[in-house]
């Protein structure tokens, strides 16, 4: 049996819950898929009935007043106590940002193999699964085999499924409400709400046209570069992540998974590899543009048109170009 | 307020990927390695706690006899001391072995604080922390831009998907993993270079019995699936090219 565990907050699912599902049925062998969803009383239940939609053999609510809020500790030990009742062979996550908090923790402590940011499965010739995951920043894959005992876990790299290709069962899966097994008091984080910093000045993901610039750009004093061709499109300026962490330009202006999602028309990156916490941000824009140095630069592949070259030759030439 | 820094030794940021004969792992000898950027911002953040409360800061990493360069450069920023857990193959390693043996090199030293970068750029398990929290029966937490001690509890902010950020507390001693961008990095001055000629870096065996839990198979160049149209010719003969498929062919500008 697979166990998926798919994520909610106030009884709302993420997508990537679904893209794990996605992954576990494209998993062959026909093996049955059980989903679970933790949360407190009602959110959990909520997301639950969403999640029998899909063509799986059961979906569990664990319910617990201490897994509303998330915490690292709750979860581990609710987590640990439904693996040890339903005895599955693998327990799939999407890779987010709160399984990335406690997933780890619960791989120590069953003692078992734990592969993140995978992007896919396929058969080996013995016929155990080969999962594949990108290394060094993606610029490698690797295949990837877990050692020991089953349970493995795996985490799936978010976009690495679509969310519509999860198969939708013909009647509604059976759902069943579980109490999880858990001490409140061996609870240690106190978590706040969530919330947002001051509302930005700057909504990017209205932006029709996006000049975005990363660490090719070598310094703040050459933003300028970037700022021409962003006028002569009438475009918007962003950046990846190092830039903002530098402080060149605003947090606000920043593009990926910690930053805006945006979808334009046109996203030109200057000097950006294209790491996957940046193309999650703007995979979804309609042309993409990319001028980079390294041929080799995984933002070549999600680009529609290529220039490998010095960005500080060739943005001038294009602003010169755009003008004339 | 003692705090543990764990360091890792990476590729630098410029390395062309080399795959060895096997297939199995990188060809070591053509890179040149810096520390892991995460682990340079916790590595800050150490230091700045350890101005504002007093108490040490041990840098810690465990690799083979090059990554003493990285510790070495830990401790011209500021770090007090240094562990090199001396480990000869880490492409047999995972994040259980690794954060085995930083458990084992920092146990009975009584840390406050274990900071490590959330994720590593070679390998990137986004593993080892939290397995050592648990190791070593800490409280933890992952993915902080910003902490705050209060006697005995700290304070965190997680950053959250999509610009969100939570406040966490939990009681100390507690590991949180740094991400980039928390503070800004000072550099290592010449004062700070001669004070570390004459700093420990004490080493020490890896522990016996520790199991990685995945192995590689086969490494490789990613394959290519979308196809981009390479526009070539000289600078000026591509842009030109590039603006007309954007004005007449895609009709985005
Ligand atoms: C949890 C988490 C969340 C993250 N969130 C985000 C996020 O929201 N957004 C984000 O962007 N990143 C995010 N990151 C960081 C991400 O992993 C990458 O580190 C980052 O995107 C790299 O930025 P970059 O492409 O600008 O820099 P690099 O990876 O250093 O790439 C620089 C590129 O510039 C090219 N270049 C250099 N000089 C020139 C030149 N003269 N002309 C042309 N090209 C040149 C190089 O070939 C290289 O490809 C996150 C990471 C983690 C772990
Ligand atoms: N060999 C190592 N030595 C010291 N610290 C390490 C080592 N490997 C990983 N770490 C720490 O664990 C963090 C996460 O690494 P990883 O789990 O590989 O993504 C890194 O940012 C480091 O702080």
């Amino acid at each position: 049996m697979i166990l998926v565990v798919a994520e909610q907050r106030g009884g709302t699912l993420n997508r990537a819950s679904w893209e794990t599902i996605a992954a576990a049925q494209h998993i062959p062998g026909g093996v049955p898929i059980v989903v679970a969803v933790l949360g407190g009383s009602g959110g959990a239940t909520t997301a639950a009935a969403q999640l029998a939609a899909a063509a799986v053999h059961e979906v569990v609510a664990v319910e617990h007043p201490s897994l509303e809020p998330y915490t690292a500790d709750g979860f581990t030990a609710a987590l640990q106590s439904l693996i040890g009742q339903l005895n599955p062979t693998s327990v799939l996550f999407p890779h987010t940002y709160q399984t990335r908090d406690f997933v780890p923790k619960l791989a120590a402590r069953l003692d078992r193999a734990l592969l993140t940011d995978v992007t896919g499965t396929k058969p080996s010739d013995d016929g155990a699964l080969v999962f594949v995951r990108p290394m060094f920043q993606g610029k490698l894959t690797a295949d990837v085999r877990p050692q020991g005992p089953a349970p493995h876990l795996v985490t799936f790299q978010i976009g690495s499924y679509r969310p519509d290709a999860a198969a939708r069962g013909s009647s509604p899966a059976p759902v069943k409400t579980v109490a999880a097994t858990l001490d409140g008091a061996s609870v240690r984080q106190r978590p706040d709400q969530p919330y947002q910093e001051a509302r930005q000045a700057v909504d990017l993901s209205q932006a029709e046209r996006i000049v975005s610039v990363g660490r090719g750009i070598k310094g703040q004093e050459h933003l300028s570069v970037a700022q021409a061709l962003a006028d002569a499109l009438k475009a918007e300026l962003a950046a990846s992540r190092p830039i903002c962490d530098a402080g060149w330009l605003p947090m606000e202006r920043q593009v990926g998974s910690s930053g805006q999602t945006v979808a334009p028309k046109l996203y030109v990156a200057l000097g950006i590899s294209g790491a996957i916490q940046h193309l999650v941000g703007m995979k979804g824009s309609n042309v993409i543009v990319a001028i980079n140095k390294d041929p080799d630069a995984p933002i070549f592949e999600v680009a529609d048109y290529g220039i490998v070259g010095d960005l500080f030759e060739v943005v001038p030439a294009l602003v010169k170009a755009l003008n004339e | 307020m003692n705090i543990a820094v764990c360091i890792k030794q990476v590729p630098t940021r410029d390395w062309q990927p080399r795959v060895n004969d096997g297939g199995t792992w990188i060809r070591d000898r053509d890179v040149t390695f810096e520390t892991n950027e995460p682990d340079a911002y916790a590595l800050e953040e150490a230091l700045r706690l350890k101005e504002k409360h007093g108490g040490s800061v041990v840098a810690c990493s465990v690799g083979p006899e090059r990554v003493a360069q990285v510790l070495r450069e830990a401790l011209a920023r500021g770090a007090d001391r240094a562990i090199h857990v001396e480990h000869a193959s880490v492409e047999a390693s995972d994040a259980f072995v690794i954060a085995g043996a930083l458990a084992a090199a920092v146990r009975d030293e009584r840390f406050d604080l274990v900071l490590t970068g959330l994720q590593s750029d070679d390998q990137g398990f986004a593993q080892t922390g939290v397995v050592l929290a648990e190791r070593l029966g800490f409280a933890h937490a992952t993915i902080i831009m910003e902490v705050q001690i209060e006697s005995s509890t700290v304070r965190v902010k997680r950053e959250l998907e999509g610009g969100w950020f939570q406040w966490v507390a939990m009681p100390l001693p507690a590991v949180l993993t740094i991400q980039s961008g928390i503070n800004h990095l000072r550099y290592a001055t010449l004062k700070g270079i001669m004070a570390a000629k004459k700093k420990e870096i004490r080493k020490v065996a890896m522990p016996a019995g520790l199991a990685a839990r995945q192995h590689i198979v086969r490494l490789y160049a990613p394959q290519k699936v979308k196809r981009t149209e390479l526009i070539t010719g000289s600078p000026a003969e591509a842009a030109k090219t590039l603006v007309t498929r954007l004005r007449e062919t895609a009709r985005v500008i």
